[in-house]
């Protein structure tokens, strides 16, 4: 019993321990963007990696969760005779929730595990040491550049995953169903608010930015230095960043969407 | 004599409860080339981590350049890194830049050079290293003494007053151990750098240093010039440098009664 005591003492000591950790380096790398944001070649090769790569599996599953939202819609509204409503349906859908929930846990999968495995190796073979020594501070030279790929790429991929879906439904919908296609855009066009609709996704997307980007530098750079710290560290980061996404999500739906 | 480049006095350190560095005092002399031996993990890279001010003494004091190194802030920090050059075990190349970006880097961060002029440098340095014709390589094609000696030819980019070199010999064939052998004493000499190897080849560093000291466990248990080193009766040095299995070193970890163990009892 006292074992067990002491154990779940350690692991909440430690998580706080990493928590305060996990801020500081949140601050660190806040003082030396100034220096990663001067020399804009770094940040734009990581918004590359971080964004551009990524799009191949954005669009394809934008494309799929569109077709199977168009489906799923077709076969409910047509219950209440309402299928003109159906790209009102796909479209907040994806904007409010879908595309950056959705984007947000492609992307930790895709670029925060690559970032997390990358910083994690350069560990291991005593790169970030050797830039150290050499009066170059490794937060300012690799992660920073990392961190704001990750968070300018984020809202960018879930407009990208929403534009694909709208489009995934209005194939299925309109070409492959037949519902009037007037109705489909002219309905979406009528229900969708910018702000309450479309800049509440972008901000929640952001901040999955924000969550999915500092978990992945912060997991690379605190990592054990061997083969398997690596590998446990990107476990670990797919799996807060997922954790961390739909927390937040939960959270910020409650505060923006009440219906009131 | 003038004051050495590099003074520890008394220096302690420790992982948490675990003692590395007892009481370890030691100088490297300006324009010398100073070997520090002993066997793995005895606490060899701490003191190199020491002197570059990656890590903190618990007690004593480290003194590079007539600074002492725990008082530092992290600017002054910086500014005296960038007077000291560091090879790593394996190189630590920057395996996402060429060979040529590896050695421009650190002139790169820390000059206005133009482009032009940081390229000569660039081949400059390469030369020195006889590797010029791989400027356009990546770090991946290069084999292990190749990678060493780039990665030397960008730790004397800057020409740094101190080389602090962690087992350069490692994993090396005897052609390459040889060929960064030379290098270290030459460059050394070139540069009127100071240099500290951390290593335990022993024969090749008593053909290079002008000073070895022997720590173990923790502490400075032998110390010459490599002629003194070469006829020591210092059992522990004897049996470093004959690589003895066993004698102060024991070849067995610490354990109960061998016989008393094998008739049933508890090791």
């Amino acid at each position: 019993m006292g074992g067990v005591v002491r154990r779940l003492g350690a692991m909440v000591v430690n998580g706080v321990w990493q928590l305060g950790f996990a801020a500081r380096f949140f601050w660190l790398i806040l003082v030396y963007s100034g220096q990663s944001f001067t020399r804009l070649h770094l940040t734009i090769r990581e918004l590359y990696f971080s964004g551009v790569l990524s799009l191949l599996i954005i669009l394809v599953s934008g494309l799929f969760v569109g077709l199977v939202l168009g489906l799923q819609g077709y076969e409910i509204l047509q219950r209440y005779g309402s299928t003109d409503a159906m790209g009102t349906m796909v479209a907040l859908s994806l904007l409010r929730e879908l595309g950056p929930v959705v984007a947000g846990l492609l992307f930790a999968s895709r670029a925060g595990s690559a970032v997390t495995a990358e910083i994690g190796l350069m560990k291991v073979t005593e790169q970030l040491k050797a830039m150290d020594m050499m009066a170059v501070s490794p937060i300012a030279r690799v992660v920073a550049p990392r961190f704001w790929g990750g968070v300018i790429s984020m809202p960018l991929l879930a407009a990208l995953f929403s534009a694909m879906g709208i489009f995934g439904g209005w194939l299925i919908g309109v070409v492959f169903i037949g519902v009037d296609d007037g109705a489909f855009w002219s309905q979406m066009q009528a229900a969708v608010d910018f702000r309450y609709d479309v800049m509440n996704g972008v901000l929640k997307s952001f901040v999955f930015g924000v969550a999915v980007a500092l978990i992945a530098v912060f997991e690379g750079y605190d990592c054990v230095p061997t083969a398997e710290g690596v590998s446990r560290a990107i476990t670990r980061t797919v799996v807060s960043s997922a954790l961390a996404i739909l927390a937040l999500d939960f959270v910020m739906t409650s505060f923006m969407f009440r219906g009131l | 004599m003038s004051e050495p480049f590099v003074r520890l006095e008394n220096v302690r350190f420790a992982y948490g409860e675990r003692a590395i560095l007892r009481d370890i005092s030691l100088s490297i002399p300006r324009g010398k080339v100073v070997a520090i031996m002993g066997g793995s993990g005895c606490g060899k890279t701490t003191l190199l981590r020491l002197i570059g001010g990656q890590e903190r003494a618990v007690g004593g004091r480290v003194v590079v350049d007539g600074q002492d190194v725990a008082g530092l802030g992290r600017e002054a920090l910086y500014a005296l890194r960038r007077r000291m050059g560091m090879l790593f075990q394996f190189g630590a190349l920057f395996t996402d830049m060429t060979v040529f970006d590896n050695v421009a880097f650190p002139l790169r961060e820390h000059t206005d050079l133009p482009p032009e002029l940081i390229e000569d440098l660039v081949l400059l340095k390469l030369h020195a290293v006889g590797l010029r014709g791989a400027a356009r390589l990546m770090p991946g094609e290069l084999s292990g003494g190749m990678a060493r000696r780039v990665a030397l030819a960008r730790t004397i980019a800057l020409d740094p007053a101190l080389l602090m070199y962690d087992e350069p010999f490692t994993g090396l064939d005897p052609i390459s151990l040889g060929v960064i052998g030379q290098l270290i004493r030459r460059l050394n000499d070139a540069l009127g750098a100071s240099s500290v190897i951390v290593t335990h080849d022993i024969q090749e560093s008593l053909q290079i240093v002008d000073y070895i000291y022997f720590i173990s466990e923790g502490r400075v248990v032998a110390e010459g010039a490599p002629d003194e080193i070469r006829h020591t009766k210092d059992p522990f040095v004897h049996q470093f440098v004959h690589a003895e299995a066993d004698g102060p070193v024991p070849f067995h970890y610490p354990a109960g009664d061998y016989a008393q163990a094998l008739t049933g009892g508890r090791a």
